[in-house]
């Protein structure tokens, strides 16, 4: 179980940012997920490979409010659909085409559908990544070696130093205690 | 066949595996990033001299183009569209099995689309790149072609919005954006997985700036999985979109052979049949050169033989009621065009489209012939043809006799069309084969998701929240024989 302890550092390489355990199986890490949520603690994350299954649950996340966002950016991209398409050819540059009327609505259908699919699906990608506070160049966790297995088989519980519950000795032991095969103490040396 | 795992039956009380063979998470990571990580395979460099030049071509033939003229091509005053027009269909039209993929299957929860999806929507931008650049170079003045998009200009003018030709920029550049959009986001994960295992420093720097810093957080993942399921639901109407509006500019015109309402289905049905026919052409050659055989399994190709099926009995449907609606509709100008298709002197290609749309996919009705991977490619191959030649039917046989025989001509495209044809094969081809060598082809974090280990197993962790260690190696007991994968 200890058998990749960290070991004692000569000196300290700045702040402790936080406290990394290391699982194999997703079984074990959704189980320690769930420790750690009744246990109360906030500042903290499970990292995986992939998104487990039901982990929004294990670890009492909220629901994103990205779908709000998406709504209003294909709101917007209704209206810019609306008024692009009205102002330009009944406004400012009336077309008269076949005496057909200047400002008929479904021969417009097309470009304000296409403005309103761009803005929402724009909101959401660039929304995500926002809300992920991502671009994030970068991060204390990427100093471990250990960690870089994230985004191929391994998972991983992190405690951040600043959660109000965080006490070094006993996250050390609720982490051992659900199973994690590796504990690193992570810090920021910036 | 070959010695592969059969994954291709249908018992319902058994799901078949979408993994074949003995993998883990490590070992998908391995085999998916050894493609980019080992070195570049001689077939590599055979193809990618044969399709770089091509692509060299196609530019300097749009130079010459540029300097000389549209004359340069066999555009004549009835067939105005000629070529260009017939590229650009052809193209979009293969994107559309992309988008399907990545998105409609995605919503349909049809979970083997995870190991396709990837190269699937890489086909479907570069296609786009090859379709868009054709209306570009065919609007007489190519110099000018940002005078679609409405800003504010000296000229003091808009363009015209009830304009199926509008409709069409608006349609392809949507379309365009949104799929590299949604590709991207897509590929963040991954592109995470060749930074962290990147051995040289150019490589952690070029995958670490794409990957924006990803890092697995599962709270990030909340929201990513909310962002695709997102774009997969804004990207199923805008595909379905894009080849209506394509079929609007042929449709909303008075034009015998044209002028249908059946178009908008008919060219969404035809352009999945199409595209999943280049999905095949690239699937078979990529999972045995580069080996994905357990990932692109035959189940899946399997599946794919399967929608071609149905899609191609959309097209062939379409074709018939074609016929029937010209001579129900006792006008005599659009019966003769309809005549005049399959009798007349572009008959050659009227049923050089039939036969490689209607007759030869009648095969994948055979299970025989869904798992011989040379009747595959050769039917895919043949598809490819067809759809190229339907788009060829729809625009010159119906433009080159419309209604008064003084305005009758014909058509015969010059060695520029054909270089053009040619070297747009060149430029995607090109594309793909960079995306192959640098990018992950198969989407690791999805398709690991689907894999039985990815499941956490409910009954264990409900009940004893703090004896996780004895729950951990229950688990890991049951888990094992699932993970075997190989349960075929």
């Amino acid at each position: 179980m200890s058998e990749s302890s960290p070991k004692p550092h000569a000196a300290p390489r700045g702040e402790l940012y936080g406290l990394l355990g290391e699982f194999e199986e997703v079984t074990a890490v959704v189980a320690a997920a769930k420790v750690f949520r009744d246990e109360g603690f906030t500042e903290w994350d499970v990292h995986s490979p992939f998104p487990i299954h039901g982990i929004d649950k294990a670890m009492g996340a909220k629901p994103t409010i990205l779908p709000w966002l998406v709504l209003i950016g294909g709101v917007l991209g209704l209206i810019a659909g609306i008024v692009l398409s009205w102002w330009t050819n009944a406004v400012n540059y009336p077309y008269l085409i076949s005496g057909k009327p200047q400002w008929s609505f479904a021969a417009n259908v097309p470009v304000i559908f296409e403005t309103t699919v761009l803005f929402a699906a724009f909101t959401a990608g660039l929304g995500m990544l926002v809300l992920n506070k991502l671009p994030l160049l970068y991060h204390p966790l990427f100093k471990s070696r250990r960690f870089r297995r994230v985004t191929s088989d391994r998972f991983f519980i992190v405690i951040e130093a600043h959660d109000p519950k965080f006490d070094l000795a006993r996250v050390k032991d609720l982490l051992k205690a659900s199973g994690a095969k590796g504990i690193e103490e992570i810090f920021e040396d910036l | 066949m070959h010695g592969e795992v059969d994954n291709t039956y249908d018992d319902p009380a058994h799901r078949s595996p979408l993994v074949v063979g003995d993998h883990d998470f490590t070992s998908v990571t391995e085999q998916v990033c050894s493609i980019v990580e080992r070195r570049t395979p001689r077939a590599w460099y055979i193809a990618m001299a044969i399709a770089a030049p091509l692509a060299g071509m196609f530019i300097a033939l749009i130079g010459y183009l540029f300097t000389t003229g549209v004359g340069v091509w066999g555009n004549n005053n009835p067939n105005a569209w000629a070529f260009p027009i017939v590229n650009f269909v052809f193209w979009v039209g293969i994107g559309h099995a992309g988008t399907l993929i990545s998105a409609i299957l995605f919503l349909f929860r049809q979970k083997w689309r995870t190991s396709i999806n990837r190269f699937a929507e890489a086909m479907t931008i570069f296609a786009v790149i090859c379709a868009g650049i054709f209306p570009m170079i065919h609007v007489g003045r190519p110099w000018l072609a940002y005078w679609l998009m409405p800003y504010p200009n000296q000229r003091e003018m808009w363009p015209q919005f009830r304009s199926p030709l509008l409709w069409d920029v608006f349609a392809v550049s949507t379309y365009a954006s949104v799929s590299a959009l949604f590709w991207y986001i897509g590929m963040v994960p991954d592109l995470a997985t060749l930074r962290d295992r990147a051995q040289s420093r150019v490589k952690q720097i070029a995958y670490g700036i794409l990957a924006l810093g990803w890092n697995g957080s599962s709270r990030h993942w909340l929201r990513f999985e909310k962002a695709y399921l997102l774009l997969a639901a804004l990207a199923t109407p805008l595909v379905l979109s894009v080849h209506s509006v394509v079929s609007f500019d042929f449709a909303t015109s008075q034009l015998p052979g044209w002028h249908t309402t059946i178009f908008p289905p008919y060219f969404v049905a035809g352009a999945v049949f199409g595209g999943f026919a280049m999905v095949m052409l690239l699937a078979i050659p990529a999972r045995q050169f580069f080996g994905l055989k357990d990932f692109i399994t035959m189940r899946h190709l399997d599946n794919m033989a399967k929608i071609m099926l149905a899609t191609g009995s959309i097209v062939a449907y379409a074709y018939m009621i074609e016929f029937f609606t010209a001579w129900y509709s006792g006008h005599a100008f659009e019966q003769f065009v309809f005549m005049n298709r399959p009798l007349g002197p572009f008959a050659w290609a009227f049923w050089i489209m039939f036969t490689c749309n209607v007759i030869i996919p009648q095969l994948f009705w055979f299970k025989k012939c869904r798992s011989n991977l040379w009747v595959l490619l050769l039917v895919a191959l043949c598809i490819n043809i067809g759809m190229w030649f339907e788009r060829f039917v729809i625009v010159i046989t119906s433009l080159h006799r419309d209604f008064l025989p003084s305005s009758w001509g014909s058509f015969s495209p010059t060695w520029v069309d054909m270089g053009m044809l040619v070297g747009s094969f060149g430029l995607f081809f090109t594309l793909f084969l960079l995306f192959c060598r640098f990018l992950p082809m198969v989407a690791m974090a999805e398709l690991k998701s689907v894999m039985p280990q990815a499941h956490a197993h409910a009954h264990h962790d409900e009940e004893q929240p703090k004896t996780t260690e004895k729950a951990n190696r229950d688990a890991t007991a049951d888990a094992k024989p699932q993970a075997a994968g190989g349960d075929a």
